[in-house]
């Protein structure tokens, strides 16, 4: 039988307020333990929340971005549990009435618009940061301590619930990106999965592919990347397909995902169903945002990441369009391509150099990338590579690698590219008999023994005509 | 020597800006007034022997968050618990100058009708020590009435305010919710809670509210009044329309004495010029108790769970952090909380939410659409406080269902969010009755007018009989 991923994601991403969400401690990471912290968020007796307006207004501003409704009256709701993270003994939170419902992300792809439809999008507290000390695993069972920094508790957080409308661990991961690429350019949150302040948990069922039944499903916690997030759901899937076909039945459970082993194993078992006794925060009044603030907030919308990638794919091809766009590198290259680059090859130059030289794209001058990505076959790949090292400093000039010239005399490489097939002839040998692809090995040898500095296309031609005519 | 029996909060004001006492002068008055007759009534938790400000000292109800001084609750889960902020009230009481006194007593997070919930035990009644002053606000009602304090602030849910000035002979002021900030209130009930007034005059009563009510930012359910307050003057009450609700003066459990007091107060107003009728609230009297009984234990569970143990107050030992919090609670709660946060657990949980919170929720609705069409036909309501006098400590303590039915008159206008002044309008078997009068919202300005010229009238003499 061939099986079908039913997939849904739920979104969680720290809003970067200047304060908290009900009280106006600030927001921040790395500031000593428990000092960002009030009567407020420490829950003493008396003290109440107000909510930040600013939270609100960008979760609206979210909720426009993914074509939501932005309802006229939401509540803000207590969600009753006790674990020591949570000071009050329940969580303010959205429940039956939340600012943004019934909304669409539209993940361009070869086959048109694949449409995800967005159930819901609240804003809530985060509860404080635990640490277990002790014991083997870092959880509370077995630890000898726990230790509370309630600095994170009272962090605004947008939840973000998506239908379960996505069909398999790829397209979970390029949905979450392109999300988290929005909610970036919104400018409401930094969205650092390896920070915590974007997480994502899937909730993942199979079903006999062209079914519409929904059966079990099993929600995966603890991925804390894009990869993890398609390799965890996958070894779900396959985990699902394994025990659909040896007879037996999916189990609703909640499980983690160890990047590190690729394994997945139950969560904290529950000894009892949850019941978080919903009920309206009395404390606050309900959210009724005016229409005028709705259309205000409409207006400062940008152009979404999808429309961008549409755009860009006119220009180039989807898989490029689609990285420039996730990686938050098309403005880069469109100004790239503006100041006379090719635009493939500034794609390329940007998609694979500036990310693997790790230098933020906002600190480069496009107008020096633009004359390096021109002078590319020109200059030595050493000072291509160094170039890059550099390109993010201020006032970067691209002059001094320019003035390079990669040495592409063929009298003068001949004896190396001779010394380095003489030194090799196992290579030679499996390359004569069709391992074309050692070529690069040979080119890679010249481009060490000359540090970098021999032209690799002038080398690469030597060595095919050197092996081609002995 | 000053009769702290007799000083109304306004004459003490006059006295002091006429230079004619110092604050310090009066302030020692009520300290030792308080030293004199406290030991039989303990209506005071802690007395604050120094404290800023140069105006009219003030006690405060337990409740109520000060800063530096101890604030319990009368829970024994907050012993030793000293805030370090003030409430808005405290802060504004203070900001006018007013000295704090002490904390007063009150029912286990203002859970009560007695005071007898207090982990510290019960106050008494100035008319009658082995009487109860009321609750949950008894410590302030029965301290101004003996004359520990000119005024003091309580706090009513169902009725902690005004039952306990009925009880006590002065005057309580539930005010309209949203009127007077929560912030730093130790709560029971969000959406009930109110903060206000006890004094022995209408007058002081209006003094007080007019600095503490109005909009708080730090708590997002207040509101700006629609007008200032206004000090009450005058005897006539032309022009007034007063109805009255027949089931508020009807219901079973009213005693006699209390329906005959409040009948000639009622019949005093019309002398006075006010138009009188009867009016029917049906479903306010038969479903507001129920109503209430789900509605403020659902909040209250939640409320109440903050209390762990873990970053403030007494904590128990465990071997785990679930069974140190078991412990604490179980420890630091007594019976009437343990009830009531149970009783909320359950209208909250699942599958049970819709038939009672949520129909409690429905409910109250009605009861607030009943009041508004009242109050769209008549100026005020009017009708007993309580349908009692102050009964003997101990008679209801072991019936948290007789002990309910105390607020059964209160409860309703207070589910509607209506601001409620309790005045004395006369003794039954030498007890004070309270005459309750329901306003509009933020119709408070009406409730003083009317109050004042009933309470001018009526000539009641607020100091205990035996004390005269």
């Amino acid at each position: 039988m061939t099986w079908e991923a039913v997939i849904g994601l739920e979104i969680h991403a720290h809003l970067k307020t200047r304060t908290k969400m009900f009280c106006r401690c600030p927001v921040g990471f790395g500031a000593g333990e428990n000092t960002q912290t009030c009567p407020v968020c420490l829950a003493y007796p008396g003290a109440l929340p107000v909510a930040n307006r600013a939270a609100v207004e960008w979760t609206i501003l979210l909720g426009l971005a993914l074509d939501c409704e932005i309802a006229e009256h939401a509540v803000f709701s207590r969600k009753n549990y006790f674990y020591f993270d949570n000071p009050k003994g329940y969580q303010i939170s959205q429940y039956d009435l939340p600012l943004c419902i019934n909304g669409n992300v539209r993940l361009p792809t070869a086959e048109g618009d694949r449409v995800i439809r967005i159930i819901r999008a609240h804003l809530e507290e985060d509860a404080a940061k635990t640490v277990h000390v002790g014991g083997r695993t870092g959880r509370i069972r077995g630890a000898d301590y726990s230790l509370v920094d309630f600095n994170r508790g009272g962090t605004p957080l947008v939840e973000i619930v998506t239908a379960p409308d996505i069909r398999s661990a790829e397209e979970a991961k390029r949905v979450l990106q392109l999300l988290r690429q929005t909610i970036v350019e919104l400018g409401i949150s930094d969205a650092e999965m390896e920070k915590g302040t974007l997480r994502a948990d899937a909730n993942v069922s199979i079903r006999p592919e062209g079914s519409d039944e929904l059966r079990t499903r099993t929600e995966i916690k603890n991925m804390n990347s894009f990869n993890f997030i398609a390799r965890g759901i996958e070894a779900e899937i396959e985990r699902q397909i394994g025990v659909w076909e040896s007879g037996a039945e999916v189990r609703q459970e909640t499980y983690d995902f160890d990047a590190a082993t690729g394994t997945l194993s139950p969560h904290r078992a529950k000894e009892e169903a949850d019941d978080y006794r919903y009920f309206p925060e009395p404390d606050l009044v309900p959210v009724e945002p005016p229409a005028e603030l709705v259309e205000r907030l409409r207006a400062q919308l940008p152009e979404l990441p999808a429309a961008r990638i549409r755009r860009i794919e006119a220009e180039l091809d989807l898989d490029r369009a689609t990285v420039l766009v996730t990686g938050g590198l098309d403005r880069l290259w469109e100004e790239t391509f503006s100041a006379g680059a090719d635009k493939v090859a500034a794609a390329n130059v940007i998609a694979n150099a500036v990310v693997g030289a790790r230098v933020n794209p906002e600190d480069v001058s496009a107008v020096e990338l633009a004359r390096l990505i021109e002078a590319r076959d020109r200059i030595p790949p050493a000072a291509f590579v160094e170039a890059f090292l550099n390109l993010g400093a201020p006032g970067f000039s691209a002059d001094p690698y320019l003035a390079q010239e990669a040495v592409s005399d063929t009298a003068e490489l001949e004896p190396i590219v001779d010394a380095i097939l003489e030194a090799n002839p196992g290579q030679v040998e499996a390359f004569r008999n069709g391992k074309e692809g050692l070529l690069g090995f040979f080119v890679g040898q010249v481009m060490k023994e000359t540090e970098g500095k021999a032209n690799p296309r002038v080398v690469s031609e030597l060595v095919r005509s050197k092996l081609a005519s002995s | 020597m000053i009769d702290t029996l007799r000083l109304t909060a306004e004459e003490a004001k006059g006295l002091l800006e006429r230079g004619e006492l110092s604050a310090a002068e009066l302030r020692r008055a009520y300290l030792d007034a308080i030293a004199e007759r406290d030991g039989e009534l303990h209506c005071f938790l802690r007395t604050t022997g120094e404290a800023e400000g140069d105006g009219v000292p003030i006690a405060l109800k337990d409740v109520i968050s000060t800063k530096g001084v101890e604030t319990t609750a009368g829970s024994r889960i907050l012993s030793g618990y000293v805030p370090v902020f003030d409430a808005t009230v405290a802060a504004r009481v203070k900001a006018a100058g007013f000295s704090l006194l002490g904390k007063t007593n009150t029912d286990e997070f203002a859970m009560g009708s007695s005071t007898e919930n207090s982990a510290w035990g019960p106050s008494r009644n100035p008319w009658d020590p082995s009487r109860v002053p009321g609750g949950s606000g008894g410590g302030s009602a029965a301290a101004v009435t003996a004359g520990l304090a000119p005024w003091a602030l309580g706090s009513d849910t169902g009725g902690s305010i005004k039952q306990p000035s009925a009880l006590c002979g002065n005057v309580g002021l539930r005010p309209t919710y949203g009127s007077v900030s929560r912030y730093g209130i130790i709560a029971f009930a969000s959406s009930l809670d109110q903060v206000g007034p006890v004094a022995k005059t209408v007058r002081d009563v209006a003094l007080l509210y007019k600095v503490i009510a109005g909009r708080d930012p730090c708590d997002s359910t207040t509101a700006e009044l629609p007008e200032t307050v206004q000090l009450p003057e005058g005897d006539s009450l032309a022009g007034v329309r007063i109805g009255v609700p027949t089931e508020l003066n009807e219901a079973e459990g009213i005693e006699p004495g209390v329906k005959e007091a409040v009948m000639r107060a009622i019949g005093l107003a019309e002398e006075l010029g006010a138009e009188v009728e009867e009016c029917s609230l049906p479903r306010s009297v038969r479903y507001g108790l129920p109503c209430y009984y789900l509605i403020a234990p659902a909040e209250a569970s939640a409320n109440l769970a903050r209390y762990d143990g873990v970053r403030y107050g007494p904590r128990a030992e465990g071997s785990s952090y679930q069974e140190m919090v078991d412990r604490t609670r179980d420890e630091g709660f007594g019976d009437e909380p343990k009830r009531r946060i149970m009783l909320g657990t359950y209208a909250l949980s699942a599958g049970y939410y819709d038939a009672f919170y949520g129909q409690a929720q429905k409910v109250r609705t009605r009861i607030i659409r009943e009041h508004r069409e009242a109050l769209e036909r008549f100026d005020v309501l009017a009708c007993p406080t309580s349908p009692t006098v102050a009964f003997p400590i101990g008679e209801r303590a072991a019936d948290p269902l007789a002990m309910y039915v105390s607020d059964l008159l209160t409860i309703p206008s207070c589910l509607a969010g209506l601001p409620g002044l309790s005045i004395p309008c006369g003794l039954s078997d030498g007890l004070p009755v309270g005459l309750q009068l329901i306003g509009p919202q933020f119709g408070e300005n009406l409730l003083f007018r009317v109050g004042h010229a009933l309470e001018q009238a009526i000539g009641f003499d607020t100091v205990p009989e035996r004390w005269r």
